[in-house]
Formats: C-alpha cells, sequence, structure tokens
C-alpha cells in the first residue's frame, strides 16, 4: 500500500557475504538434523528480511524440529499456522496490520509478512490457499522450502517427491522397483502462469549460487504484493547422504538441471543457472542419494530424458511444459 | 417519554432487519478490522450485507472473499493474533470444512466470532436448519450461544466480542442463528449508535500476545507431553472463567443499553407455577411460546425455557431452575448418532446436568424439526401434552421423532 513511506520499502542487495548482515534472527534453539538446508532457509530469509517482520511457519519440520516449547529460534515474531494455511495466514496477518495502521490503531510501517511451508504445506494441502492469497493485494512472502518429503513424520512422499525415490511410504520391492510414480510438480511456475497479478515468483536454493536466495527475499519483499519463492532443500535424513555434502547435493541438482532456478519478476523470466546448456548428467546428482539406491539405467536414463525433454522441448525451458507452438482452431 | 430518550441516545435507528443483517450491523458497531467470507447459505447473508456496507463506505475494514472455510478461519484467527479484530462465519459443512482452522483458533486463545447460520449436514443436501454444525465445536473451547431474534442476534454479537475478548477469557464465540427461521426472517431491530456500542464495547487488546515486531514472541510451538496437559488446563479455567464474564457483560450491557436480560444464560417463560416445560434453542421458542399461552387458557401448567448459552453450559443455574417442575421436554434440533437412551445432544446435557439432584423431574426427548422442517405450534402442544403426562406415569419412551413419516 501506498501509504508506507517509500524509504522503507527500497532495500539494498547483497553483493557479497560481507554485505550480510551478522545479527542472527533465527538462532540457537532449534533442533534440526546435522546439514539441514531447510534450517538454512529459515537463517537466511529472516536475514534478508530483518527485525521488521511476522512469520507464520506452517506444520512440518521446520515447525516441529524448530520450535520446542521454551525454545524457540526465533527472534523476530513467529506463530505455528496449520499444514494448509500457508497462504491464509499470510493473508490473515497482512490484512489484520494493514486494517489496524489505516485507522490509527497501531504505528504506520513497513512490516513484513512472511509465511513459510514444507512441500506438502505448500505443493499439495496448502495450494489452494496460497493460490487465494497470490490473488489479494497483499505485501507478503509465502517460502515454499522444499525437501521433497513429509521430513518430520518419516519421509513420506509428497507431490514434489523427485520421481523413483524411496520413501517410507514409496519404499523398492521385489515386485515394484519403483512405488513413487509422480513427476514433481512444477509449483512456481504453476503459481506465476496462474496468478498474472502477482509480480514476483522464483525458485532457489539456499546455497547455490551464494546470497541467491537471500537477494530474491529481498527483491519479493521489495516488489510487494503476494510473492513466492520455491527453494529446494537437500536433507540428509530423508535423501540418505552425508550431511556434510548438502551445498554439493542442491549444486549438483540446479547444474544437472533437475531443479530449474529462475526468476519471474514483471512478467520478464531470468534464468538463475542456465541449464539448458552446460548440464550435468543427472545420474551425478541421483547416485550421491540412498534414496536413489535402487535405480538400475533404466530408472537415470527415464529421469534423464524427462530432464532433457524439459529443457530442450518445453515451451519455456524447464518451467512452461507446453511442447508445440501455438495452434488455433479454425 | 423515558423509553423515546433512550432510544434516542443509544440507538441510532430502529428498523426492520432480519437476523443476519442484525449481525452486520453488530460487526459494523464492534469497528471489526478483519472479515473473511466464503459462500455457503444461510449464513451468507450476512457477507452480502458487510458488503454492501463497506461498499458504501458506511464501515471500514478489510473484507477478504476466501478460497474456502479453511482459509476463511485461518484468516480470521491470524488477523486476531495480530490484535486485529475479527469476524467469519459458515454454515453445515462449511463451518465443517473450516474445522481444523476453528479447533486452532480456541487452542491459540485467539477470540474470534463467528456468525453459524444453523444449517443440516450433507448428505443429502438440505440447506434448512440443524444444530449439529454448531454442537460440534461444544468440546473444543469455543463459547457458544443462540440468538431467538433478530435484536438478540444484534446484542449476543455484540456481548459475544466482550465476553471472548475479555482478557480472562480470550477464547473464540460461536453465535448460533437458526438457518432460515432467523437468518432470513425481518423483525424490529434498534440498532445502538457507534458512540454506545464503543462505550460497551472496550477495544480488542491482545496484550502480551500479540504478534509484532515490538513483541517477537513464539506461539504455539510444540510443547508434547511435557506441557500439554498444563496449556489444556488454562484453557479450560477460562472457558470456565467465562461465565462470570458473561454475567458481568450482560450487566453492562442492560446499563448502557437499558435492555433487561436478567439470565443471560437462559430464558424462562411462564414458568412460575408449570409443572412441565420444554427446554430447546433459539427459534423453537416462536412455537413452544404460542403452544404455552393456548394450554394455559385451558388451564393447563406448563411453561418454555429456552437456553440461549450451550458453553459455558449454565449447570447450577440450570439445575436449580429445571428442579422446580416435575416433566421436562428437551426439545433437539439435532441428533446424536447411538448415544446413551439414543437422545438428542442437549438431551443427555441436560439430563447428565441434573443427575445430582436427590429428586429427578422426568426428562423426554424430542427430536424435532431437523433440516429445517418447520415445528409448528400443534406439533409443541403435542410434546406438551406428552411432557404432562410423563409427570403422571413414566414410560419407557424417553426419545419420541416428531411427525417423522415411518
Amino acid at each position: 500500500m501506498s501509504f508506507i513511506p517509500e524509504e522503507q520499502i527500497k532495500k539494498k542487495l547483497f553483493k557479497g557475504v560481507h554485505d550480510v548482515p551478522g545479527e542472527e534472527l533465527y538462532t540457537s534453539g532449534h533442533r534440526t538434523c546435522q546439514g539441514c538446508e531447510s534450517a538454512l532457509v529459515m537463517r537466511q530469509f529472516v536475514k534478508a528480511a530483518g527485525p521488521r517482520t511476522v512469520a507464520t511457519g506452517s506444520t512440518g519440520c521446520m515447525y516441529v524440529a524448530n520450535t520446542s516449547y521454551m525454545t524457540t529460534p526465533w527472534v523476530v515474531p513467529w506463530m505455528h499456522t496449520q499444514l494448509g494455511a500457508g497462504g491464509s495466514s499470510a493473508v490473515g496477518m497482512a490484512a489484520g496490520l494493514r486494517a489496524m495502521m489505516r485507522k490509527g490503531k497501531i504505528t504506520n510501517e513497513k512490516i513484513n509478512v512472511i509465511s513459510f511451508c514444507g512441500d506438502i504445506g505448500g505443493g499439495d494441502m496448502g495450494l489452494s490457499g496460497i493460490s487465494g492469497a497470490l490473488q489479494t493485494d497483499y505485501d507478503l512472502l509465502i517460502i515454499l522450502y522444499d525437501n521433497e518429503s513429509a521430513a518430520n513424520t518419516d519421509i513420506q512422499a509428497t507431490g514434489l517427491t523427485t520421481w523413483g525415490a524411496q520413501t517410507t511410504f514409496t519404499p523398492t520391492g521385489t515386485k515394484h522397483r519403483v512405488m513413487q510414480k509422480r513427476w514433481k510438480k512444477n509449483v512456481a511456475a504453476m503459481l506465476a502462469v496462474g496468478h498474472p497479478t502477482v509480480k514476483y515468483v522464483a525458485t532457489a536454493c539456499a546455497t547455490f549460487p551464494p546470497l541467491d536466495f537471500m537477494n530474491k527475499v529481498t527483491k519479493a519483499l521489495e516488489t510487494g504484493g503476494p510473492t513466492f519463492i520455491h527453494s529446494l532443500d537437500p536433507c540428509p535424513k530423508g535423501w540418505d547422504y552425508h550431511p556434510r555434502y548438502s551445498h554439493e547435493v542442491g549444486e549438483l541438482a540446479i547444474k544437472s538441471g533437475i531443479f530449474p532456478l529462475y526468476e519471474i519478476a514483471n512478467g520478464v523470466v531470468t534464468y538463475n543457472y542456465d541449464a539448458r546448456k552446460n548440464r550435468i548428467p543427472v545420474k551425478e546428482y541421483l547416485l550421491n542419494q540412498g534414496r536413489f539406491a535402487h535405480f538400475t539405467n533404466a530408472e537415470t536414463d527415464f529421469v534423464q530424458s524427462m530432464v532433457d525433454e524439459m529443457w530442450e522441448e518445453w515451451e519455456l525451458p524447464g518451467i512452461l511444459p507446453v511442447k508445440s507452438s501455438l495452434k488455433v482452431s479454425t | 417519554m423515558a423509553k423515546e430518550a433512550v432510544l434516542e441516545s443509544v440507538y441510532e435507528k430502529e428498523e426492520l432487519l432480519t437476523g443476519c443483517q442484525a449481525v452486520s450491523h453488530a460487526v459494523r458497531l464492534a469497528d471489526v478490522d478483519v472479515i473473511a467470507a466464503y459462500p455457503i447459505r444461510p449464513y451468507t447473508e450476512v457477507m452480502d450485507y458487510i458488503s454492501k456496507l463497506i461498499a458504501d463506505g458506511k464501515f471500514d475494514a478489510e473484507y477478504i472473499v476466501a478460497d474456502s472455510e479453511h482459509s476463511q478461519f485461518e484468516i480470521v484467527k491470524h488477523a486476531a493474533s495480530v490484535g486485529a479484530r475479527a469476524f467469519a462465519g459458515s454454515s453445515g459443512t462449511g463451518w465443517m470444512y473450516g474445522f481444523e482452522a476453528i479447533v486452532v483458533t480456541a487452542t491459540d486463545r485467539l477470540p474470534v466470532v463467528a456468525m453459524v447460520g444453523n444449517r443440516a449436514l450433507d448428505d443429502p443436501g438440505a440447506f434448512g436448519v440443524e444444530h449439529n454444525d454448531a454442537l460440534s465445536v461444544r468440546d473444543l473451547g469455543w463459547l457458544l450461544v443462540w440468538a431467538a431474534t433478530a435484536q438478540e442476534a444484534l446484542d449476543t454479537t455484540l456481548i459475544a466480542y466482550r465476553v471472548a475478548e475479555d482478557p480472562k477469557v480470550a477464547m473464540p464465540c460461536a453465535v448460533a442463528l437458526d438457518g432460515a427461521f432467523l437468518t432470513h426472517s425481518q423483525h424490529m431491530v434498534k440498532v445502538p449508535t457507534v458512540q454506545a456500542a464503543k462505550r460497551f464495547l472496550p477495544p480488542y487488546n491482545l496484550g502480551s500476545r500479540r504478534l509484532h515486531p515490538d513483541n517477537p514472541i513464539s506461539i504455539a510451538p510444540q510443547v508434547n507431553e511435557d506441557w500439554l496437559m498444563e496449556i489444556r488446563r488454562q484453557n479450560f479455567e477460562a472457558t470456565k472463567r467465562a461465565k462470570g464474564i458473561i454475567y458481568q457483560a450482560y450487566k453492562e450491557f442492560n446499563e448502557v443499553f437499558k435492555t433487561n436480560y436478567e439470565q443471560p444464560f437462559f430464558e424462562e417463560y411462564m414458568t412460575e407455577d408449570a409443572e412441565a416445560v420444554l427446554l430447546g434453542l433459539g427459534t423453537i421458542s416462536m412455537p413452544a411460546k404460542s403452544a404455552v399461552r393456548r394450554l394455559r387458557e385451558k388451564g393447563k401448567k406448563v411453561g418454555f425455557v429456552r437456553l440461549r448459552w450451550f458453553r459455558p453450559f449454565p449447570t447450577e443455574e440450570l439445575r436449580s431452575c429445571l428442579s422446580r417442575f416435575k416433566g421436562i421436554g428437551v426439545v433437539d434440533r439435532d441428533l446424536s448418532y447411538g448415544s446413551p437412551d439414543l437422545g438428542g445432544v442437549v438431551f443427555n446435557e441436560v439430563r447428565s446436568c441434573l443427575y445430582p439432584l436427590e429428586e429427578h423431574p422426568r426428562v423426554v426427548n424430542f427430536i424435532a424439526g431437523l433440516g429445517g422442517r418447520e415445528i409448528s405450534i400443534d406439533d409443541a402442544v403435542m410434546m406438551y401434552e406428552q411432557s404432562l403426562r410423563a409427570t403422571k406415569e413414566p414410560s419407557d419412551a424417553r426419545v419420541t421423532w416428531v411427525g417423522v413419516r415411518e
């Protein structure tokens, strides 16, 4: 809304690590696993947003592992919300703050409203509410932290789990080698395409390229209106690899092109890593992880063919799954 | 003369309003900040009317048409968490779709006020009144009250904010209006002035629980077995304390508006020397009171007790009231499948309330008016006669389905 002073909205992008504030707003007190990239997403988004922020977190591992009674890591005000309420919780806070500022019940200032949800909260159950939020004109940011499973309930498959991955709901067996037969949803693109008034949508990985995610948070908050970021978060527990390799696994996901890295700002698409060229073979990403240990060449070849198709045949490479150009029936 | 003077000072006008429209005025008068709407009849008219008030510049609030009842109730819950006064509502299965959010609104102690336009639960579809939708929150911490007239709907909504937001309570409140019979029937309603409403209803102040950068707290972290029982107990005590606050709120309301709410929890009608009474919720009072007048003309000693507040339940007050009668017929516009004696929800709660008495009145139950079927005056007369008979010749027929084709 225009009544917020302009100087409170303008933010500087981070050009190097020295630009990043030392102050931690997500600090000790959480119980996330070693090598947890979702915890890094938490730490980085709130660093980029700064202390004048209110946040909600949908049920998920960033609720259960983060916030135990009396040991919260959150320095900013934070509230739990329900699994399907990633969008609606942000709308509620933003609407409440706007109404009270307009009526003079609280001080007029820019307060960042951020809601984060996991891959069920953002990609499955919460989709309707997020879609509703993206139709409003409130300033809010929804962050989907995607570790490709219901990680806090013991690694169950979701609509965003990579095809073929073993999870506790999709084990490999003697009759069916692959039980997870759903191709990962393209959530950010789906939301961008479906909500033409939204001014900023992006995908991200907290560690690659460095500072990219924090800058995307900054841009989203500065752009205003409802915005959305989908981050891919390698999860040592769920993906079955040694925690020391979390950053590398994320980097391989981007470089292999299985997770396209892009932002759509005011309708302009930018690839933050151009996987149209210089793609590394996807098996370098897959075979580092125990959840794909049952893969034979048939499965890796299939995933590779799908990734190649994304980048070589889609209308908008990696983003828009339309293969032929426009036809008009007469 | 004196009455007119009062009308002038605390009421802005008197006009013909439906129950939904009356609630809308209460929402406006409460200066609600955030309203979330989603369509399902019969509650919808409240949002039709509110949105028009906003469109015409008569009311300033953030008004959101949500994508579902779940989002609707999450929106108002989180608006309340940042310190905004919030309103939502629903009916029937819509209320059930919002249920997850409705549950946590109470456990988060956020004093949202919601209107329930009572409607039968699907399937098969029926738009008419049944009370099972609202009754579903009876074990969850929500305060739950039924209105019987449009005036009472307006008054009760203002009182609901006063009670729910009291720091000693901080629990959400559902104001139930019988679908069609109250949501869409018109009554003459005195609409308070903004100033008078302000005098009655203090601003919403969540205090140290408000989510704001100036008050950086964490709300609802995971507690598990370490703390859940203690937190449950705190919420439980809050609902207990609500009883005292309800008395206080009605007293204050009577003072500001010169109204005559004597016993907030229930209304008694011609009960003084009654042998048998019917007890029910909401608009059942209309046929019941007419039947009382008819039967009184014939010398039958009958009366009517209309329960307003179902949560908190007025245990001692109702026990002492009902102990005066020999026969009680509880009218349930709801079902409780496989319940004790196969009776309705209200019947079993009333019976449980009377249990500690040494001498029990005879309590019978009527399942009536499901799915919006009209309860006629003749139906009510029949129920009175059966309740009177039960005082003299107790039979085993404790539960009667009124007018069901078998």
